[in-house]
C-alpha cells in the first residue's frame, strides 16, 4: 500500500481490531499531510500534548466547518447548538463553568465522590441480572446499560421513566455509527427523531425541576444563579445531551476494551480479583493502552503553525491522534505492553489542557467499579471470539460485541 | 499519610478534589489546596487521586519504590520531636 | 586511582553532608540513595523539625484547611540518614572539609550540599519587633504562632507588604472574615514581581474582597502599648492604624552567615554557583566538592543572558536538588546542567496566579488571551523583542504554551491569532515594573525592585 493512503487505512474497518501498527507507521512522520485540503494529522506524544495547550488551535465549530470538515467532523451532530467541546473560550469557559457547579469541586465537592455506592449497586444488579447464563455479551447486558443508568441518576431521571429513556438513547448512540453496510439514512432518521423526544423529554423535565428543584444534576443546571448567570433552557438541554453522549459510548468503549484487555491478560485478572485496589491503575492504563477516544479530529488552528519543520497554515484541520501519542516510545518505555503497574503515566487517554474530558472523574470510577466487580464475581472467565466484532466508528473505537463465557456468577 | 502536589505542575483539572475531596480541595476555579497530612482512612481515595493527577502533580509516602503508598511515615534515625 | 574507582568508591563509602533539611535538602537525599548512592548521610537542619512543606503554612493552613504542625513532607523512600536536626551548621573549613555546628560538634564530608535557604527578613526596629503580637511567617513554628493568635478573633490584622506571602495572608484573613490592612510601598500589590499592569489588578482584586489596601505608604512605627502589645501601625501618610496583629510581610534573607570567612563566594545574595550546581570559591574558582541548592543558590541561566538568577521557588528547589545530588556523585561528563525555567505560583482570594519566565526583565506586556477586567487571562512579557515571561490569572492550562516562546526565544509582540484574543490585548503596553535603582530593603517597609523578596528573582553580574 501506499504511504499516501495512511489515514485512510486508519479509519478503514478493516484495521478496527488493531489499528496499533497503523499507528506506528503514521509516527514516523509525525505531521503528516497526505492530501490537498486533507488534515494535518499529529501522532507523537509530546506534539499533542503542545498542541491541546496551543491557544492558536481552535476547537470551534464554525472555524471547523469553515476548514471544509469531513464524515469524521460531523459523527456527533446532535442538532443543538454547539455545546462547549464546540466552541472556544470565553464561551467555552462560561458554559463549562456552569456546567461544573453542581457536577465537580468547587461548588460540588462530594457529588461524584457520593455516587461510588450507586454505581456498586447498579453494577451488582446488572451482574445479578445475568442470571444462570454461561455466556453473556459484555456490551449489551452489561457495559451499554451501566452509563445510561449512571447518567439517569446525576441527571435526576425519575426511575419510571429510564426505559423510556433508553429507549431514545439507543437510536441515537447507534445513529453515532455508520453501519458499513448502508442503511444509514434509516438509522440517522430514527436517530433524529429520537433527539426530537429525548429532546422534548428534557425540556419538559427542566420545567419541573424549575418549578420543584430537587437536589440532582439538572435542577442544579435549571436554577444555579452563579457568577456567571443563568443557563437558558437550551444551553442546559445541550449540556444535558453532551453529558450524555459524549459520556456514554466512551465509557462503554473503556470497559469493553477493558474486559477484553483483562481476558487476554489473565494473570491481571486474577490480581484484580485478589486486591480490587488495582483497578486503579488498572484504568489508567487502559486509558493509555486502549484509549476510547483514538483521535480527535475536530480541531483547526486559528494562526500558522510550525512543527518539526512543516508549516500547518492557519485554517487547517488537525487530527491529535491521541491512540499513537499514547503509544510512543519516546515517551513511554515498553508502550505496546499492558502494565497496570507502571507509575510514571500521564496518558492522553481523556485529551489535555481546557477541554480535558468533563466527565473524566466519573469514568474513572464507574470503571474502576465495574472491572473490579467483573472479576471478583465471575467465575472462570473466559474469552469466546478474539478479536470480537468491532463498531464502524474509528474514533470511537470499540468492540461492537463481547462474548464471554464463564462457569458461574459468584453470589 | 503525607501529602505534597508539586503546584508548579498542578494546573488544576481537579481530579483529585473529585476522587479524594476531603483531601483536596478547589479555592476558586483552579487554585488546589489540599491537606498535607491525611487520615489514614483516606488511603484508597488517595491512592485514587494520585493516579488520576494528568500530569503527575501528586506524591504521597512511599510512592517512589513502586510500592503502594505505605501504612506510616519513614522516619529518620533521629527525631527530636 | 582512575576516576571510575574514585567515584565508585565515592558512591558506596563516601560521605555527603547536607546542610539544610528542607524541601532541597530531602529532595537531594531522595535523589542520591535513589541514584545509588549507599555511603553515609549526615542531614543538618536548624529547626527541631523534619523536612515539612511551607507552601500551604501561608495559603491551606491559614484557611484553616491543615494543621500547622503537620506539612510534613511525604518520604518517597527510605533515606537512611543521620539527622541532627535542632542544631545550626555554624562554620565551614573548606580545606579540611568538615562542617562546624553549633553546638561544637563537627561532621567530615567528601561532598556537601549547602541547601539553607533563606528566612524571613525580620521587621528593622529591634525593640518594636519583639512587641506581642507582631510577627512574621516562613517557618513551622512562625505559622503555628500566627495561626494562634488569628484563631483569637484579633480585632484587625495588619500586613507590612504586599508580596506573594502579604497578599496570601491578607487573603486568607479575608476568608475568615477578619479584617485586615495591607499597607504597601509600591503603588499596588505584587507590582515588583508583576509590573503595574498587573499589580492593578491585584489591588482591585484586594479591595474588591475587603482589604484595607494602603499604597505609596511606607510603615514608619509599630506602637506598643504598657504592656508590650503591639497597638498599632503608624504610617508615612500620617495615618495610624490600630491593630493588634501585624505580620511583617517583607521577603526574605538568605543563610549564608554560617559561611563567612570560609572562602566560598557567599553573601547576602547567596551562594554563587555554576550551572551543575559546584559552588564558587570566593576566587570565581568553582569547587569540586561543595554543591549549592533551592533558595541560596544563585546560578547562571542561559535563556536570561547568563544572569545569576537566584530563585525562591519551589521546583527549583526540587529540580536543582536532584541535579545537584546527581552531579555530587557523577564524573564530570555525565553531569547534568541545571536550566530550569523559572516558574511560580500564588493563590489568594480565589484566584490561581501562575508565572514562567522573568517578568522583572520584560518591559512590556500583551495580554494575549482573556481579559483584565475579568481577571482571568494571560499576559506575555516582551524583552527586546522576545518573550521572557507570562502570567496568568485563572488560566494556567496555557502556560506551558509560553513557556515554549520563552524557551524558544521566540519573537514579541504575538502578532497572530490565539483563541479568546480581546481588543484590549492586540497590542503590547509597558510592563511598569518600578525603577530598579530605588532603595529596596531600607531601614523601613521595602516592598519592590529587584531583590530576591516574594518569590522573585534577582540579578547580579558574575562577579563579587
Amino acid at each position: 500500500m501506499t504511504h499516501a493512503s495512511l489515514l485512510r487505512r486508519i479509519t478503514d474497518y478493516s484495521s478496527r481490531a488493531d489499528p496499533y501498527p497503523l499507528y506506528e507507521e503514521l509516527r514516523r512522520t509525525p505531521v503528516l499531510h497526505e492530501e490537498d485540503g486533507g488534515p494535518y494529522a499529529v501522532s507523537s506524544y509530546w506534539d499533542i500534548l503542545s498542541l491541546l495547550h496551543d491557544p492558536r488551535i481552535s476547537s470551534d465549530a464554525g472555524n471547523l466547518a469553515a476548514a471544509g470538515s469531513d464524515e469524521l467532523g460531523e459523527a456527533e451532530e446532535t442538532g443543538l447548538p454547539p455545546s462547549f467541546i464546540r466552541l472556544d473560550p470565553p464561551e467555552h469557559d462560561r458554559l463549562r463553568r456552569i456546567a461544573n457547579r453542581p457536577f465537580g469541586p468547587p461548588h460540588s465537592p462530594h457529588r461524584i465522590d457520593a455516587m461510588r455506592d450507586d454505581l456498586t449497586e447498579i453494577v451488582s444488579g446488572l451482574i445479578d441480572g445475568f442470571g444462570d447464563a454461561k455466556r453473556i455479551d459484555l456490551v449489551d447486558r452489561f457495559a451499554y446499560p451501566f452509563p445510561v443508568t449512571v447518567i439517569c441518576r446525576l441527571l435526576g431521571v425519575p426511575r419510571e421513566d429510564q426505559p423510556r429513556f433508553r429507549a431514545w438513547v439507543d437510536p441515537i448512540v447507534a445513529g453515532l455509527d455508520p453501519d458499513p453496510g448502508g442503511h444509514d439514512e434509516e438509522r440517522l432518521r430514527a436517530a433524529q427523531e429520537a433527539r426530537v423526544q429525548l429532546g422534548m423529554y428534557l425540556a419538559g423535565l427542566v420545567e419541573q425541576r424549575r418549578k420543584e428543584p430537587r437536589e440532582d444534576m439538572l435542577s442544579r443546571l435549571a436554577t444555579d444563579r452563579g457568577p456567571d448567570g443563568l443557563m437558558t433552557t437550551m444551553e442546559v438541554l445541550t449540556t444535558a445531551v453532551l453529558l450524555l453522549i459524549a459520556g456514554h459510548e466512551t465509557t462503554v468503549n473503556l470497559i469493553t476494551n477493558g474486559m477484553l484487555t483483562l481476558l487476554r491478560h489473565p494473570e491481571f485478572l486474577r490480581a484484580l480479583r485478589e486486591d480490587p485496589g488495582l483497578s486503579v491503575g488498572i484504568v489508567e492504563e487502559l486509558l493509555r493502552y486502549e484509549p476510547p477516544v483514538q483521535f480527535i479530529p475536530r480541531r483547526t488552528c486559528i494562526a500558522d503553525i510550525e512543527l518539526r519543520g512543516v508549516t500547518i497554515p492557519k485554517g487547517s484541520r488537525i487530527w491529535l491522534v491521541l491512540a499513537a501519542g499514547n503509544r510512543d516510545p519516546e515517551r513511554f518505555t515498553d508502550p505496546d505492553r499492558f502494565d497496570p503497574y507502571r507509575r510514571d503515566i500521564q496518558h492522553l487517554g481523556f485529551g489535555s489542557g481546557i477541554h480535558i474530558c468533563f466527565g473524566a472523574p466519573l469514568a474513572r470510577l464507574e470503571t474502576q467499579i465495574a472491572l473490579a466487580e467483573l472479576a471478583g464475581r465471575l467465575d472462570n472467565p473466559r474469552l469466546v471470539d478474539d478479536p470480537p466484532p468491532y463498531r464502524q466508528n474509528a474514533v470511537l473505537r470499540g468492540p461492537r460485541h463481547l462474548s464471554v463465557a464463564f462457569d458461574s456468577v459468584r453470589p | 499519610m503525607r501529602v505534597v502536589v508539586d503546584l508548579n505542575k498542578c494546573q488544576g483539572y481537579a481530579q483529585c478534589a473529585f476522587l479524594a475531596p476531603d483531601v483536596f480541595a478547589l479555592h476558586g476555579e483552579e487554585s488546589l489546596v489540599y491537606d498535607p497530612c491525611a487520615g489514614d482512612e483516606q488511603r484508597a481515595q488517595l491512592a485514587r487521586a494520585v493516579a488520576a493527577c494528568p500530569v503527575g502533580a501528586i506524591t504521597a509516602d512511599g510512592t517512589d519504590d513502586g510500592a503502594a503508598p505505605s501504612a506510616g511515615p519513614v522516619r529518620g534515625t533521629s527525631d527530636d520531636r | 586511582m582512575t576516576v571510575e574507582g574514585f567515584f565508585e568508591r565515592l558512591r558506596t563509602e563516601g560521605r555527603i553532608v547536607i546542610v539544610g533539611a528542607s524541601l532541597a535538602g530531602l529532595t537531594a537525599a531522595e535523589t542520591l540513595r535513589a541514584e545509588g548512592f549507599t555511603g553515609s548521610l549526615t542531614m543538618i537542619g536548624d529547626e527541631p523539625y523534619e523536612p515539612y512543606d511551607r507552601p500551604p503554612l501561608s495559603k491551606a493552613v491559614l484557611l484553616g484547611k491543615a494543621s500547622p504542625h503537620r506539612t510534613d513532607l511525604p518520604r518517597r523512600r527510605e533515606l537512611d540518614a543521620d539527622w541532627r536536626l535542632g542544631v545550626a551548621a555554624a562554620g565551614l573549613d573548606l580545606g579540611a572539609r568538615r562542617v562546624r555546628l553549633a553546638d561544637g560538634d563537627e561532621v567530615e564530608y567528601d561532598r556537601l550540599l549547602i541547601a539553607t535557604g533563606v528566612r524571613a527578613r525580620p521587621w528593622p526596629n529591634e525593640t518594636e519587633a519583639q512587641l506581642d503580637g507582631v510577627f512574621v511567617l516562613r517557618t513551622r513554628d512562625d505559622a503555628v504562632a500566627l495561626h494562634r493568635r488569628l484563631g483569637a478573633a484579633p480585632r484587625r490584622v495588619f500586613v507590612i507588604g504586599a508580596g506573594f506571602t502579604g497578599s496570601e495572608i491578607a487573603s486568607a484573613c479575608r476568608y475568615q472574615d477578619l479584617a485586615v490592612t495591607v499597607a504597601e510601598r509600591a503603588n499596588a500589590p505584587l507590582v515588583g514581581a508583576l509590573g503595574g499592569v498587573v499589580g492593578a489588578v491585584a489591588a482591585e482584586l484586594q479591595r474588591e474582597n475587603g482589604v484595607d489596601l494602603r499604597t505609596g505608604v511606607t510603615v514608619t512605627a509599630l506602637e506598643g502599648d504598657t504592656s508590650g502589645r503591639v497597638r498599632a501601625a503608624h504610617l508615612s501618610d500620617g495615618g495610624v492604624v490600630e491593630t493588634d496583629v501585624v505580620v511583617v510581610s517583607l521577603g526574605a534573607t538568605r543563610n549564608t552567615e554560617w559561611l563567612t570567612g570560609s572562602g566560598l563566594g557567599a553573601g547576602p545574595r547567596g551562594v554563587a554557583c555554576d550551572a551543575g550546581c559546584r559552588a564558587f570559591d570566593f576566587r570565581g574558582i568553582v569547587t569540586d566538592d561543595v554543591f549549592v541548592a533551592g533558595d541560596v543558590a544563585r546560578s547562571p541561566h542561559p535563556l536570561f543572558n547568563y544572569q545569576f538568577l537566584s530563585l525562591e521557588h519551589w521546583g527549583n528547589a526540587v529540580s536543582q536538588a536532584e541535579v545537584a545530588a546527581h552531579n555530587m556523585i557523577s564524573p564530570s561528563a555525565d553531569r547534568r546542567p541545571h536550566i530550569w525555567v523559572p516558574a511560580f505560583w500564588s493563590s489568594q482570594f480565589g484566584v490561581n496566579i501562575k508565572s514562567v519566565g522573568v517578568p522583572t526583565m520584560g518591559d512590556q506586556i500583551m495580554i494575549t488571551q482573556g481579559s483584565l477586567a475579568e481577571r482571568r487571562f494571560v499576559g506575555a512579557y516582551g524583552y527586546q523583542g522576545r518573550v521572557i515571561a507570562a502570567v496568568s490569572f485563572d488560566n494556567t492550562r496555557w502556560l506551558q504554551f509560553y513557556q515554549q516562546l520563552i524557551e524558544t526565544a521566540a519573537p514579541f509582540p504575538l502578532e497572530y491569532s490565539t483563541v479568546d484574543r480581546r481588543p484590549e490585548g492586540r497590542r503590547p503596553i509597558p510592563a511598569d515594573f518600578p525603577d530598579p535603582s530605588l532603595p529596596t530593603h531600607g531601614p523601613t517597609v521595602t516592598l519592590s525592585g529587584y531583590s530576591p523578596v516574594d518569590r522573585r528573582l534577582v540579578f547580579t553580574p558574575a562577579r563579587h
